[in-house]
This record gives C-alpha cells, sequence and structure tokens, in this order.
C-alpha cells in the first residue's frame, strides 16, 4: 500500500474507533437519564423506600451515600496527603520510597471483591463492628488510599522550587515550609484529587455490600447497617424488584458522579491556567 | 535540642507512620484473605481446589476450575475488545487530532472510568443481553455479553496509561521521523509504539487485572452457571462472582471456600501488578536519551 494511502486509511480507522469510544459513553448516559429522569421527582429523592424499594423513594439510601463516603474520605484524606508529602518533601528516592510506591500501586490494583472480603473479616466479624457504616468507611477509604497519595503527591510536585528555596533562605523549618508555604498552593489539586477518588466512592458496590450491609432504615449512627445508592440500585435490578425505580436510582447516581468528575475538570483546568 | 526541633522531628515521624498506611494496608490484605482461605486448601489438598470440577459446599465439594477458565476466558474476550478500542483512542489523540479535539475528547473518554460498574452491569442487561439471545441465541447471559460489558470498563485504564507513555516518548523523536518524510501513521507506527512498547503493555496488563477482577456487572451479565462454557454463548461463572454470590449466607466451611477463591483471585491479580510493574519500570531506563 502507498503510504499516503495507508495513512488516509489508518486515521480513518482511528476515527472510527474513537467514535465507537464515544459513543458508547453518550449512549450510557442518555439511556439513563432518558428512563431515569422521568422517575425522579422531588418525593422520590425525600421519602423512604417502602415495601423493599418496590414504592417510595430513596431517601435513607442517599443518606447512607454521603456519610458512607463522607467518613471514607475523612480516613483516607489524612493518610493519602501526609504520605505525599513525605514522599516529595521528606526523603528522597530510595529503597524505602520504592517500597511505599509499590505498596501504592498493588493496593490500586486490588479488586474491590477482595477489599470486601478483607472488610468483612477484619471489621464486621475480628473486630465485631458489625455491617456498619463504620466498617463500610474504613473499607472503602483503603480503596481510595492509592488516588488520593498519587494526585496529592503530583499537585504538591507541582509547587515551583523556588517556593522551596526561598523559605528556607529565610530561615523556616521544614514544616513552616510545608504548612505555610507548600500546602496552600497545593491544595487546589489536593482538593480535585478528592474529589476524583469521591465519584469512584460513590459508585462502589461490591466492597461495600459486604461491610456495610443493605438496611433500609435511615442510619441513626456510625455503627447502624446502611445501603447506598449503588447497592440499592444493584439489589433492585439485580432482584427485579422495580424497574422504575432501578431506573431512578440510576439516574441519580450518574448525575451526581458526573457531575463531581465534571466539576473536577473544570477546577483543575481553572488551576492548571492559573499555574502556567 | 530546641523545641522547634523536637517538633520537626515529631513531624517527620508522623508523616513516616502515615507513608506505612498503604504498605501496612497491603499486609493486612494478604494476612487476612491468606489467613482465612489457606487452611481449608490444604485440608482438602491443593489440587482438588484448583483441578476440581464441581463446587457443592454443601457437600464438601470445592472444585474451582470452572470459575479459573470462566475468569480467564472472560478476560481474554475482554482484551479482544478492549485493547484494539483503547489503544485507537490512545493513538488517536496523540498523534493524529489537534490540541482542541484532544481538549475535548480526552475529558469525555475519561468520563467513562466514572460510570458505577453496577450501570455497566444494567446496560448489559437491559440491552445487550437481550440482543445476543435475539439474534445470535442461547440465553444471552454468557461469556460474549461479559466480555464486551468487561472490554468497554477496561478502556480508560488502557486509554489514560498508553496516553501518558506516548507522551513520554521524547518529542524529538517524532519530529526526526517526520523530517524525515514518513507520513503520521508510518512514524506512529514505527516510531512512537516502538519507543511506548513497554508502557502500553504495562496498560494492557493493568486492563486485564481490572477485568479479572471486576465483579458486579460480571454478575449480571454473565449468567453465573458452574460449568466450563463450550461457546462463547454459554453462561459462566468467575472467580469473583463465585466470591459475590455465595458471601451473603455462606457459613464456616463455605465462607473459608469463598476466601480461598479470594486467594486464587488475590495471587493471579498480584502476579498481573508485578508484571505492569516491572515492564513501566524498564521504559523509565528506555526513555533516557542516548
Amino acid at each position: 500500500m502507498k503510504p499516503r494511502l495507508e495513512q488516509k486509511v489508518a486515521t480513518a480507522v482511528l476515527g472510527f474507533f474513537v467514535l465507537v469510544t464515544v459513543f458508547i459513553l453518550v449512549f450510557i448516559i442518555v439511556f439513563i437519564l432518558r428512563k431515569g429522569l422521568p422517575v425522579l421527582s422531588w418525593s422520590f429523592l425525600a421519602t423512604n423506600p417502602v415495601d423493599m424499594g418496590r414504592a417510595g423513594g430513596i431517601f435513607s439510601t442517599i443518606v447512607g451515600t454521603i456519610v458512607l463516603t463522607l467518613g471514607a474520605l475523612v480516613i483516607a484524606a489524612p493518610l493519602g496527603v501526609g504520605t505525599a508529602i513525605y514522599l516529595t518533601e521528606y526523603t528522597w528516592e530510595n529503597r524505602l520510597t520504592r517500597v511505599i510506591r509499590f505498596g501504592a500501586d498493588c493496593l490500586a490494583g486490588i479488586p474491590s471483591i477482595i477489599f470486601g472480603l478483607f472488610g468483612f473479616i477484619l471489621f464486621v466479624t475480628k473486630l465485631k463492628m458489625g455491617w456498619s457504616i463504620l466498617s463500610g468507611s474504613l473499607t472503602l477509604s483503603f480503596m481510595l488510599l492509592p488516588t488520593i497519595i498519587r494526585t496529592s503527591e503530583e499537585a504538591i510536585r507541582c509547587v515551583p522550587a523556588s517556593f522551596r528555596e526561598v523559605s528556607f533562605s529565610l530561615g523556616s523549618t521544614r514544616w513552616q515550609m510545608v504548612a505555610r508555604v507548600i500546602m496552600p498552593s497545593a491544595v487546589p489539586g489536593v482538593v480535585t484529587g478528592i474529589m476524583l477518588s469521591l465519584g469512584r466512592a460513590i459508585g462502589e458496590t461490591a466492597a461495600v455490600i459486604f461491610t456495610a450491609g443493605s438496611a433500609l432504615r435511615l442510619p441513626t449512627s456510625l455503627f447502624s447497617s446502611s445501603r447506598t445508592m449503588s447497592v440499592h440500585f444493584y439489589i433492585l435490578a439485580r432482584e427485579g424488584i422495580s424497574m422504575d425505580n432501578a431506573y431512578g436510582t440510576a439516574a441519580v447516581l450518574i448525575i451526581a458522579i458526573l457531575g463531581i468528575n465534571i466539576l473536577t475538570y473544570y477546577l483543575m483546568n481553572k488551576y492548571i491556567r492559573k499555574y502556567s | 535540642m530546641s523545641k522547634l526541633d523536637r517538633d520537626e522531628r515529631l513531624v517527620k515521624l508522623a508523616l513516616l507512620v502515615l507513608a506505612f498506611s498503604a504498605v501496612a494496608i497491603l499486609v493486612g490484605i494478604t494476612v487476612f484473605i491468606f489467613g482465612e482461605g489457606t487452611p481449608i486448601m490444604f485440608k482438602y489438598g491443593l489440587k482438588k481446589f484448583l483441578l476440581g470440577l464441581d463446587w457443592y459446599p454443601s457437600e464438601q465439594s470445592f472444585g474451582l476450575l470452572p470459575m479459573i477458565i470462566g475468569s480467564l476466558f472472560v478476560t481474554f474476550g475482554a482484551l479482544v475488545i478492549g485493547v484494539p478500542l483503547g489503544l485507537a483512542c490512545a493513538i488517536f489523540l496523540t498523534e493524529f487530532s489537534s490540541q482542541r479535539v484532544r481538549r475535548i475528547l480526552k475529558p469525555v473518554i475519561e468520563l467513562l472510568a466514572g460510570i458505577p460498574s453496577v450501570v455497566y452491569g444494567f446496560i448489559g442487561v437491559v440491552i445487550l443481553v437481550p440482543f445476543i439471545r435475539t439474534t445470535l441465541g442461547g440465553p444471552g447471559l454468557s461469556v460474549l455479553a461479559a466480555s464486551i460489558i468487561l472490554g468497554i470498563m477496561i478502556l480508560p485504564t488502557i486509554i489514560s496509561i498508553s496516553i501518558d507513555s506516548l507522551q513520554a516518548v521524547p518529542p524529538s523523536y517524532r519530529e526526526g521521523s517526520l523530517a524525515l518524510g514518513t507520513t503520521r501513521w508510518q512514524t506512529t507506527r514505527m516510531v512512537m509504539i516502538p519507543a511506548a512498547r513497554s508502557g502500553i503493555i504495562a496498560s494492557i496488563v493493568l486492563g486485564m487485572g481490572r477485568a479479572v477482577g471486576e465483579t458486579m456487572a460480571v454478575i449480571m451479565v454473565a449468567g453465573n452457571a458452574i460449568s466450563i462454557p463450550h461457546s462463547p454463548l454459554a453462561p459462566v461463572r468467575t472467580l469473583t462472582s463465585n466470591i459475590a454470590l455465595e458471601m451473603g449466607y455462606a457459613a464456616g466451611e463455605h465462607r473459608e471456600a469463598l476466601f480461598a477463591t479470594g486467594v486464587i483471585l488475590f495471587i493471579i491479580i498480584m502476579v498481573l501488578n508485578t508484571v505492569a510493574t516491572v515492564t513501566s519500570r524498564r521504559r523509565k531506563g528506555e526513555g533516557r536519551a542516548p
């Protein structure tokens, strides 16, 4: 084949594959929204599920999702940001950092069902926390940790070296520099990283169903079992309880996750433009 | 020692402890999963576990071979679909598109990663499964359905890591090649892809890991029958679905056998992770200018 013809064919084939990918994405979102939006109403969002979800709304699962994910972030954010600060500001690349990075990389690759098994055996049974928001949040936080470490590390590395030099030359200690110079300018990047992991936490099912359980009541404490929207959606769809309510729940999930992700991209772009 | 110095040391120590959290969690997961899962494997014999064909937990028969083969089949199917699509997107976005197109398309494709796995599974159940049932026959819930859904789900992993490794190739390679009068495609095929090879391989291996480990979407579309599938249209049960389907009511040895399933899954994933880490570490060496 002539090189020019080959170039045309390659462009066409690659472009076609890109179109297929974009089509799949748009199709999934449009399909869920078209079937789900008609189900949504104020009462769907604000009333508790009735009769296992056949009737009523999804209020308790929205509360469950919010409490569980916020709990996970409260645990994972300090661990992740602390790790990132240590890796970037307190050490140089050596065997120790390689071990830490390898640990984080492996953790990122572990499937959610394994986290679910681990959370079940450690928190639910061994530590006797039962199916509870606390068990669920702890398990979920472990899943989010690698993402938060990586994104925070990138954000901290983006702070110009001159900031560090000036701070040291003024006689500050390392921690003073980190707390007053590095972190304030890295915060937007760190926050976008945490927001990205939020989207993942909301959609997680396998790890949550075995640790937080699937009780439909409104949670009253950290030790009550609670059902998240994803788990609710899974149970509604899998057991064929109510297709309408399943579509409605899926629409809320998709809107929440895409909303967070789009907002994150917007903030990230704004932040990148500011610094470059 | 001044107070300031002491505080500094305390902070450094605290951060070091935090930095080990990821490693500690990894070790914890390994200890607990193996602790729960391995005793029963040795009690009934490793061979029976890995090569046994029958899974009747109530009769102490724990053969995992159908699930191991099931996981392999759907993972292979996912790669057949996900790798060409994913690599094409990565190549198109780095080598063939203008800055403007890339700025719009890249976030759009990354949104794929945000869609929860239960939603993928649901789309599979309501659209793909009936479509396969009516056009190709069989129950619809099948290896094919699981492969297609998983193939889509691993796209973000393959695309983003391949893009990173293509962008890590020094621009001078591309410029030098184009200056010799090659077309874009020739440059991509003969210079860029070979230079980014190890990163691309790592992206495929990590995508494989995602496919092996995916649970909820697979349960919904794969049919979950415990038998070695004889055709792409036959239903299949994977290691992950085996755990998730029965964990809710399992007790005693049955539960331990599910943890043993987890052990096998865990080993597969760790092997894949290590392969990916080693190949992408080699890339860093290659990337340096000679």
